[in-house]
């Protein structure tokens, strides 16, 4: 029986595929598609709909990126990565940059060899127990069992908070978010800790989400943001001021609405620097002058996508925070078009 | 003599059996209460299979079918009076998910072709499998299958599969030329290197050349866009497939005299099977692309197939080895004194035996490399077990659990079981033929 | 007509390597070798250049660092502080400890329900068969999760057992708590304690033996190598003079009574779980993750060997079971006696290799966060140090010797056991 040559012949057609070229962005123009690594799923940050439509708030980057580069937000292939395939991923040029709630360390950045090109949400390391426990501070959590998610920074984070106050823990390590949310709501455990952010969006869609609380204590800086391999500067830089863009389009009120209007030329040269009307900065990154146009009209400013995906409107209902802009007392601060 | 005072000189007639010995009751008797441990046994599973209905009717009799999130859910139970946790399944998910589950992220207007490809898969297996019933001409499409089935499924131009076969085809011209002129063992080493030579050098520019002739193609699919079901269909038939020819290979080496090659068949049986799945799977998404040369890179479902074929070739030796144990000696000294070669008597004699009484093995390692593919759900495809948890991360659907199981379960069932009841009916089929 | 002559002694010639099967065998060997050495070759020389553009040399020097991360199930002392290699052994312990008592749970479920299918009790039967075909026909990572969602679901929490009047209550005798956090178990504690000898000092591997459980070991075979003796003697009798002495109170007493005094001396005593605080505390914790894989490997393997057994059962011919009832057995006794030893030869080849499938298996454990040594070695340290090339082979190693290892031992039981042919 010779059933296959299958394998032969996709081996061929992958070869033929797949051979990188030297730089991410030629690769990317070349193929036409940005290949964008997510998550497997969490509530507002990234889950496909009954469609099969990416959406959410890392999502919304990765379609950004795609808007600036090849001028069609859409053209984005999304990529599930896990916690522990999502570093391999990169590094093996599967997909071209990562969007995946990642925090930002050092040895991400140094040993394993990842550019984080910026911050697009800085988060921390955070608790919510059941009101009815009466706990009031995570240090009166001693003898407590606590669901964490594995493959993250945060079960180091939670070993060294307990360690360091001298307290002891029962941690339940758990794949994804969803299981952690059953067995919490079961009261398999009474703590459940991941990025606030991330706790907020799970209390949202329970059934009762006033009969749990957010514990004060955020026990480590979790900057999350988007990263491409090392070594690719051009590429970085897509990134990098892409995400700029949207960031200083909030700042001096660009939006989707008014982008228009602005395109055709405002009083202010930094606004007209980032769309395109003055200066070259486009031409500068390898792209046209559209680009910074096409990335904030693909969701919107950062402002807009925040509120769209996660914000105080959207069931999740994340404040700003930390997350706002600089001039509102926030950290969000990008650096100059110029 | 005389003292005998009666002799009945007809036969009685025939009376009823007592009512407690035939019908329903002389059944239940005798098969449900034999004795008090009967008895017991009996009583303790109706007891059994009546609290698990209990528990489970009302749960799935619930009226959600239409609702478009956990809450509506809710609220429609809530409407009816019944609360708490497991008031009701909530349907919702599966009537507005199911599509998703069964093809992923396929394009919604070409889901005609895993279909027309799953069909057709059927009708390729038809003569293999039910000899009996089909023209045996059919092989001649069974042979072309595996070039079409990739085709449907991932699309693009039609000359990609027709540079495969061609491949074999050159293969097989420069095998015949050379054995003829030379040796079988040059012949081969020759037709080997020329397909080879077609797939990695030529077969590319081939595809090329046609392609700028006649353009003959459908649209292409990337692999990305495979999921649910079809994923795990397609990653079980595909290695199935591929593993077949390399597992005959592997189980001949394995019986084979020369000893080098018998040691590395069994090195790379042994070691695959000694290890899980899931490590294989690591290797997958970890590893692959760094044992292959700089700069390769495909994407993590082919790398996945790849695996997953070494994994299911190495079963498959063991069983096509089961299936060489069981043909009597005689068999081989048969086509010995025949005088036909090694690979004539292969060929002829021992395969087609072996292989018809390999295929129950064959089917069972293909139901355990299908229920396996759920593993792929761990390193982040999209498989109906991992199309679950992205679900579950849709606002609307965050909290459902049993639902969504149950409804992967009974499809992971109705397949399965499918398979192994063919698998048999087939057992005894052949079984009778042999004896 | 064929007249048989000695060959004519050639020379040798260079086409008969590939002509003269004397030689051709040898030919294809060598090529087969290059071929295998230059395709390892390739591979090698492929990772060495991959992996030196990642610049990620392989060592193995992460192993001596802190892993910086906890683990819940433990039977070796282990703290966050303490290495990956460390980590690597906790995780391993409890690969073994899970596949060990898969195996034997799913041994004993097997043979039952593989008897009872063939139970002449209709209800019985249909209802191990639809056990066995549900089992068998749904994947097992289905069923791992789905036994964990029912445990962690339908089970109390802790604070159910909290309060005046509590919805839920402590089983046999307040001594077992089942909740959804696992099950606490009451732990056997040594009031006059020994204690323990520590071997391999500091280092990773540090190990300590608990002085109580060896003395009791070593009670516990004095006694059965004495009871044993004892059994020989009565044999030797009963050769000698065909009355057989009775001895079973002997017996009983050699095992028991230096057993009960050592524990008196040991100042044995159980320690009950109570609620104190978030968590029952005391007591043995089996935790969920470790009761879901447990229950769902060993009830999903015993599926298979239920099968297997039944097949034995099958396979051995009516006239055994007739003739053995024609001695005047009874049902149970045939099937202990006669079947069951007979069937055990056909059993056990295939359940040696569903041993190894159950171990293999395992490996599922990361799906409920239960910590082997693919959620240690293979899941976090390899995530937190993001060396894949050494986690991924030394795990592969790790699994692959513990199949040989099994499968030695099984063949070599099985070879005890075979019909030994003359």
């Amino acid at each position: 029986m010779k059933k296959t040559v299958f394998l032969g012949a996709a081996t061929v057609a992958g070869l033929a595929a797949g051979v990188a070229a030297a730089g991410t962005a030629d690769d990317v123009k070349a193929r036409g598609k940005l290949n964008c690594g997510v998550t497997t799923g969490l509530v507002g940050f990234a889950a496909p709909d009954a469609n099969g439509e990416w959406k959410g708030f890392d999502v919304a980057v990765c379609r950004a990126v795609a808007a600036a580069v090849l001028g069609d937000a859409n053209a984005v292939e999304f990529v599930p990565t896990t916690g522990k395939t999502r570093f391999t991923a990169l590094a093996s040029g599967e997909v071209d940059m990562l969007a995946r709630n990642t925090t930002w360390t050092f040895s991400r950045d140094v040993d394993l060899k990842f550019e984080f090109v910026g911050v697009n949400y800085y988060d921390g390391q955070g608790f919510m127990v059941p009101k009815s426990l009466g706990v009031s501070s995570a240090k009166e959590l001693d003898g407590a069992t606590v669901c964490i998610q594995t493959g993250t920074t945060t079960e180091l984070n939670l070993a060294d908070f307990f360690r360091s106050n001298n307290i002891s823990y029962e941690p339940v390590p758990i794949e994804t978010n969803a299981e952690a949310q059953q067995q919490y709501l079961a009261g398999a455990c009474d703590v459940y800790t991941t990025d606030a952010s991330g706790l907020a969006a799970t209390r949202a869609t329970f059934e009762n989400p006033g009969d749990h609380v957010l514990l004060p204590e955020i026990i480590s800086k979790e900057p999350l943001g988007p990263l491409v391999r090392h070594g690719d500067n051009e590429w970085g830089d897509v990134v990098r001021w892409t995400l700029n863009a949207l960031i200083s389009a909030e700042e001096y009120g660009i939006t989707s609405a008014n982008i228009d209007e602005m395109a055709a030329g405002t009083d202010n040269p930094e606004i007209n620097r980032i769309l395109g009307t003055e200066g070259t900065l486009g031409e500068m990154l390898g792209l046209d002058n559209q680009w910074a146009m096409r990335a904030i009209k693909a969701g919107g400013n950062f402002g807009e996508i925040f509120a769209q995906n996660i914000g105080e409107n959207t069931p999740i209902g994340l404040a700003r925070g930390l997350n706002a802009q600089w001039t509102d007392g926030g950290l969000l601060y990008s650096p100059p078009f110029r | 003599m005389s003292d005998i005072g009666y002799v009945r000189t007809e036969m009685l007639p025939e009376q009823e059996p007592p009512v407690s010995e035939v019908g329903a009751i002389g059944w239940v008797r005798h098969n449900l209460f034999s004795n008090w441990f009967n008895s017991l046994l009996t009583v303790l599973s109706l007891y059994f299979i009546f609290k698990v209905l209990a528990g489970l009717v009302p749960w799935v009799i619930s009226p959600t079918w239409d609702s478009g999130s956990l809450a509506e859910c809710r609220e429609i139970l809530h409407a009816l009076g019944r609360e708490g946790h497991y008031a009701g399944a909530c349907w919702g998910v599966i009537h507005e998910r199911w599509i998703q589950l069964i093809f992923g992220f396929y394009p919604e207007h070409l889901y005609w072709r895993p279909i027309a490809a799953f069909v057709l898969l059927g009708v390729a297996l038809a003569p293999v499998l039910f000899s009996d019933k089909v023209p045996s001409k059919l092989l001649i499409f069974s042979a072309l299958y595996p070039f079409i089935f990739p085709w449907l499924l991932w699309g693009g131009t039609i000359w990609a599969p027709v540079a495969a076969l061609l491949g074999f085809v050159l293969g097989w011209a420069a095998f015949n030329a050379v054995s003829k002129a030379m040796s079988t063992l040059l012949g081969f080493i020759a037709g080997a290197l020329v397909a080879l030579i077609w797939w990695l050098v030529l077969s590319s520019y081939f595809v090329g050349a046609m392609d700028s002739i006649a353009a003959i193609g459908i649209e292409p699919v990337e692999s990305r866009k495979f999921g649910g079901f079809m994923l795990s269909i397609t990653i079980g038939v595909v290695a199935i497939a591929c593993s077949l020819p390399l597992g005959i290979v592997l189980a001949l080496g394995r019986q084979s005299d020369l000893l080098i090659v018998k040691y590395i068949c069994v090195g790379f049986i042994e070691f695959i099977r000694g290890v899980p799945l899931i490590t294989l799977l690591f290797v997958a998404s970890t590893l692959l692309n760094l044992f292959l040369p700089p700069g390769t890179n495909f994407d993590i479902i082919l790398r996945v197939l790849i695996m997953v074929t070494l994994f299911a070739a190495a079963y498959m030796a063991e069983v096509i080895r089961g299936g060489l144990a069981a043909l009597p000696r005689g068999q081989y000294e048969g086509a010995d004194s025949l005088g036909l070669n090694y690979w004539q008597s292969q060929r002829l004699i021992i395969m087609p035996q072996a292989l018809k009484i390999s295929i129950p093995g064959i089917v069972s390692t293909f139901i355990g490399v299908f229920k396996d593919t759920t593993l792929v759900s761990i390193i982040g495809l999209l498989d109906p077990l991992g199309l679950s948890n992205a679900i579950r991360a849709d606002a609307n659907w965050n909290g459902i659990v049993w639902e969504l199981y149950g409804f992967i379960a009974l499809l992971f069932f109705a397949f399965c079981f499918g398979m192994s009841r063919y698998s048999m009916y087939l057992e005894r089929k052949l079984h009778t033929g042999h004896r | 007509m064929t007249t048989f002559s000695d060959p004519p002694k050639e020379q040798f010639r260079l086409s008969m390597l590939l002509y003269d099967t004397r030689y051709r065998s040898a030919t294809i060997q060598v090529i087969a070798l290059i071929g295998f050495m230059l395709l390892a070759a390739w591979i090698i020389s492929n990772t060495i250049q991959n992996l030196e553009a990642l610049g990620k040399p392989v060592e193995f020097g992460f192993f001596g660092e802190p892993a910086s991360y906890d683990i819940n199930q433990r039977l070796l002392e282990y703290t966050s502080r303490d290495t990956h290699l460390r980590a690597a052994f906790v995780g391993l312990l409890n690969t073994l400890v899970v596949a060990v008592l898969g195996c034997i749970t799913a041994t004993v479920l097997g043979v039952v329900i593989g008897v009872l299918r063939l139970s002449h009790n209709w209800i019985v039967a249909r209802l191990m068969t639809v056990y066995v075909e549900m089992f068998r026909n749904v994947p097992v990572l289905l069923w791992i999760v789905f036994i964990m969602a029912i445990l962690i679901e339908t089970l109390p929490a802790p604070r159910a057992f909290r309060g005046d009047n509590p919805e839920a209550s402590m089983v046999l005798g307040e001594a077992v708590a089942v909740t959804n956090r696992g099950v606490y178990v009451p732990e056997p504690l040594f009031s006059n304690s020994l204690g323990n000898i520590h071997l391999f000092g500091e280092s990773s591997l540090r190990f300590d033996v608990s002085l109580d459980l060896m003395a009791i070991l070593v009670v516990l075979g004095v006694s059965i190598w004495i009871s044993n003796w004892i059994k020989h003697r009565a044999d030797a009798i009963q050769e000698k003079t065909g009355d057989r002495p009775v001895t079973w109170w002997q017996r009983l007493g050699v095992v028991v009574v230096p057993l009960a005094l050592l524990l008196a001396l040991l100042g044995f005593h159980l320690g009950y779980p109570e609620l104190k605080g978030f968590n029952f505390s005391g007591g043995t914790h089996l935790r969920n993750s470790l009761i879901a894989l447990w229950l769902a490997l060993s009830l999903y393997t015993a599926a298979f060997i239920a099968e297997i057994v039944r097949a034995g059962i099958m396979a051995i011919s009516k006239g055994q079971s007739e003739a053995a009832a024609a001695l005047g057995l009874r049902p149970n006794r045939i099937m202990s006696l006669v079947i069951l030893p007979q069937a055990l030869r056909v059993i056990i080849p295939p359940l040696i290799s569903n041993y190894l499938n159950l171990t293999k298996n395992s490996s599922l454990a990361i799906a409920v966060g239960y910590m082997d040594i693919t959620g240690t070695l293979g899941g976090i340290t390899m995530n937190q140090t993001g060396r894949e090339l050494e986690c991924v082979l030394l795990l592969m190693l790790v699994y692959l010797s513990i199949s040989l290892t099994i499968s030695a031992i099984m063949n070599w039981y099985n070879e005890s056991v075979k019909l030994k042919e003359r």
